[in-house]
């Protein structure tokens, strides 16, 4: 049975989600998606894991939150007050969201997923960083060149060609 | 531990559905990337609950890399966004139609 601290994290979680998606303001919106961002850090430290919390915190909360907030300043300021969706599109999008929900949850609630329950201690942290420098090395330098390239290739696309500096 | 594994995964059910909704409704590419945000972080609470509820570290492991490249990619994203606000003065995907090939 869900306790409090799990219901409330829960209802943080969700509703960011949604806070973000349906406030009218964009930088209210931002701050709902950081609120949904650390709910979601809250659940991994309830499933004993505060290293990928951490990352979350770290990753998440700390960067990728802080850089669409500014790029929501970047925009102009009657962009970052107006709604722009399609109306019609709107109950299909509900619809298309409701049937989702019911679908996977069917088949989630008829997988048999309600009997797993676990009395093992939880993986030690310790234990990710070997797998990162034995089984995963490969991976992990991949993803380091594609960090790398990917700050290099938003550097380059967002640079402006026609600015110039006066001497 | 109290809760139970379907408790975590119901919740990234709704998550999903929610990010499913953004990205079918909304027009606004910052929105857009909001929904994707979501539908990622479900994914990743899906990796962490079953790593927890089947003691294994591979589940943290992938959770980490997901959350690398979901950086990785808002990077770009964000920078794809700016671009084209450059181009359009605009963030609705509808006048970015011109962007097609």
């Amino acid at each position: 049975m869900a306790d409090a601290l799990f219901l409330g994290i829960a209802v943080l979680t969700i509703g960011g989600a949604i806070a973000a998606l349906e406030l009218r303001s964009l930088i209210y919106g931002s701050i709902a998606l950081m609120g949904m961002l650390g709910g979601i850090a809250g659940f991994f430290v309830m499933l004993d894991s505060p290293f990928v919390a951490m990352f979350q915190i770290a990753v998440y909360v700390g960067s990728i939150a802080v850089l669409i907030l500014f790029t929501v300043m970047l925009v102009k300021r009657e962009l970052i007050f107006k709604k722009i969706e399609d109306p019609r599109r709107k109950f299909a999008g509900i619809g298309l969201m409701l049937i989702t929900m019911v679908a996977v949850g069917a088949v989630i609630l008829d997988s048999g997923i309600h009997t797993i329950t676990t009395g093992e201690d939880p993986v030690d942290f310790r234990d990710i960083g070997v797998d990162f420098l034995t089984y995963y090395w490969p991976a992990l330098i991949l993803m380091a060149f594609i960090l790398a390239g990917s700050v290099m290739g938003a550097l380059v696309l967002a640079r402006r060609e026609d600015f110039v500096e006066n001497e | 531990m109290s809760n139970e594994l379907i408790e975590f995964v119901l919740v990234s059910v709704a998550l999903l559905g929610i990010g499913i909704y953004g990205l079918s409704v909304k027009r606004n590419a910052i929105r857009m990337l909001f929904a994707v945000e979501i539908i990622v972080n479900a994914a990743n609470l899906n990796l962490i609950a079953f790593a927890r509820f089947m003691p294994h570290s591979g589940g943290q492991t992938f959770a980490l890399f997901s959350i690398a490249i979901a950086a990785a990619e808002v990077a770009i994203g964000l920078a794809l966004i700016i671009v084209a606000y450059r181009m359009y003065q605009n963030v609705d995907i509808a006048d970015f139609r011109s962007l097609k090939g």
